[in-house]
């Protein structure tokens, strides 16, 4: 009995140490070779760099189309989260709340995004982004992944403004609190955690959103970073190093955001999916 | 609610209740309709067109792109390499995270650790880890030449191999994403009562009996949740295969969304991409309703 739980414990060691290779693996080699001179990254692609080079940083790091990239992605980012909390908050508070001829149609038809992929309409989507006249602009990015996060978050919220304490909403009404001023005053400030959960959800699509980006923006100013680093890696191919160095710099902000937050992100993704 | 309001107020409160509607549900509705409904329904318009997206759709053309869809060579190829992703979400990947899940879905802080590094490619971005994992593959400069070097054999470029370079590709999915799966089954383990093991273990089962008779079939809804999951990331896989092979070489890696996007999107042919983008919804449908199926035949029971 004690051999073989002794045999159990050090086949889950290797297993853990194994898949731990397999995931860190990659991530450490690229950040290792962000250091490496173009010969050093041919002989030594595992090891630790000989010498630390650190030009391809600095330089991308002087470099203003950089930061410009990442304030595109942060200033899309953040505009989408108030939006979405804004937007869907109020529509499941509705929902959750009162009761109306025809709530179980609205409710299931804003749900419906649950359901395909946004690639589905991307073409015709393209068309009417043209068509307003937010081609290439940051609008043409931030209302239509808006709203394709919308059901997802309208069913967090909805399910969990129902397991707020009803009597709260019975004494606000009797003191003459309506149904708008009780939303902003009570029902908001008592769901951070799951706002904190939603926003945390969206702001990491945005940030690593690809496709809506690439499709609806053109000129390079507007450009998030996913698109700035696509765009980087066809200008130096040849550079491995360099481009290590900027996937490096683009990733790290996320590792960062992700170890501070990641109580919310995984409520939300695991959270999300079960209950939906 | 309201019929348990105190009768003077009433008339004012129903306004109140009205006002809340007109107030806050149109945001929603507005944007929702806008950006996904009328695009989905305009896909299903455009699909009958020849259309290159300047002036009015005019040459009608019936089900003509469809017909061009589904007689192209490369769209099938496309749908075999969708398929390609999802049995291997489903035989490698979903098996791997459930032994991962077993294995450190009690809280202890090493346990803690571990599910943290095996959830970190998930929250990489996709076009980040493809570009990652280009580099590890590549043949020149990469990890793999390193690999060959070491072994004294001549450097080996899975990419740019029309045989390898998809097998490449399901590796860098399953590293992105098994950490996701491995959660919601952890999400679930964490749920199993504690005297259901125990009285397990007093009946004198082993560690796999247990795992197999008691912590699987308790956990049966989140094994399912993450099936449907692997169906429909396998079903708009696109981001991970640009920056590896971009649907390369000669065509033979694209998945459903990278084909709409050279073949559609790229060449403004919006009748033929909105054919592709209405086959991918049906799949997507077909996949939704055998899902509620199960589910209800599951709750029936």
């Amino acid at each position: 009995m004690n051999m073989s739980a002794f045999f159990a414990g050090l086949g889950r060691a290797v297993v853990l140490m194994l898949v731990s290779a397999f995931v860190l693996g990659p991530m450490l080699v690229t950040i290792l070779g962000g250091f490496k001179s173009a010969g050093e990254l041919r002989t030594n692609p595992f090891g630790f760099p000989q010498n630390w080079q650190t030009e391809f940083f600095s330089s991308i790091l002087s470099d203003a189309t950089f930061w410009r990239f990442l304030g595109n992605s942060l200033f899309i980012s953040l505009v989408s989260v108030v939006l979405t909390l804004i937007v869907a908050a109020a529509a499941a508070y509705v929902f959750a709340q009162i009761r109306f001829f025809g709530a179980r149609w609205l409710q299931a038809y804003l749900l419906l995004g649950l359901v395909f992929p946004f690639a589905t309409a991307i073409l015709p989507l393209f068309i009417k982004v043209r068509d307003l006249g937010l081609l290439d602009s940051y609008w043409a990015v931030i209302l239509p992944q808006t709203a394709f996060g919308l059901s997802l978050s309208i069913l967090l919220f909805k399910t969990f403004f129902e397991q707020l304490p009803k009597e709260l909403f019975e004494a606000a009404w009797v003191e003459g609190c309506g149904y708008v001023r009780f939303f902003w005053r009570f029902t908001l400030p008592l769901s951070t955690p799951i706002l904190a959960t939603v926003g945390t959800f969206v702001f990491v699509s945005s940030w690593n959103n690809f496709l809506l980006p690439l499709v609806v923006l053109n000129s390079r100013e507007l450009y998030t970073w996913p698109l700035g680093m696509m765009q980087f890696r066809g200008e130096y191919v040849v550079e491995w190093n360099r481009t290590l160095a900027f996937i490096t710099l683009t990733i790290l902000p996320s590792v960062a955001f992700f170890l501070a937050a990641q109580k919310y992100i995984v409520a939300g993704l695991t959270g999300g999916a079960v209950k939906g | 609610m309201s019929a348990s309001a105190p009768s003077p107020a009433r008339r004012w409160r129903l306004d109140d209740r009205t006002t809340a509607v007109v107030l806050m549900l149109p945001p929603a509705l507005l944007l929702f309709t806008l950006f996904v409904i009328l695009p989905l329904l305009d896909a299903g318009y455009y699909s009958l067109f020849k259309w290159n997206g300047y002036g009015a759709p005019s040459e009608f053309v019936g089900l003509d792109n469809y017909a061009q869809v589904l007689g192209h060579g490369i769209f099938w190829q496309s749908v075999r390499n969708s398929v390609i992703v999802l049995v291997v979400s489903i035989v490698v990947q979903m098996p791997l995270a459930l032994l991962l899940a077993l294995l450190v879905y009690r809280q202890t802080p090493t346990n803690a650790a571990f599910r943290l590094v095996f959830f970190l490619p998930y929250i990489l971005a996709e076009i980040a880890s493809g570009l990652i994992w280009s580099f590890v593959f590549d043949g020149n400069t990469g990890v793999a030449a390193g690999m060959f070097a070491a072994l004294g054999m001549k450097p080996f470029f899975i990419l740019a191999d029309k045989d390898w370079a998809f097998f490449a590709i399901t590796v860098v999915v399953v590293w992105k994403y098994f950490g996701f799966h491995m959660m919601i089954y952890i999400a679930a383990l964490q749920g199993v009562p504690a005297e259901m093991i125990e009285a397990g273990k007093i009946e004198g089962a082993g560690r796999w009996q247990i795992v197999r008779h008691i912590l699987i079939p308790q956990i049966k809804p989140a094994l399912m949740v993450s099936g449907f999951f692997a169906v429909v990331g396998s079903l708009q896989l696109f981001d991970v295969v640009i920056p590896l092979t971009n649907g390369g070489p000669s065509n033979s890696t694209h998945t459903i969304v990278t084909y709409l996007y050279a073949f559609g999107l790229t060449r403004l042919k919006v009748g033929f991409g909105s054919a592709v983008g209405v086959i991918l919804f049906l799949a997507a449908i077909v996949v939704a309703v055998a899902y509620q199926r199960t589910l209800n035949k599951e709750a029936a029971r």
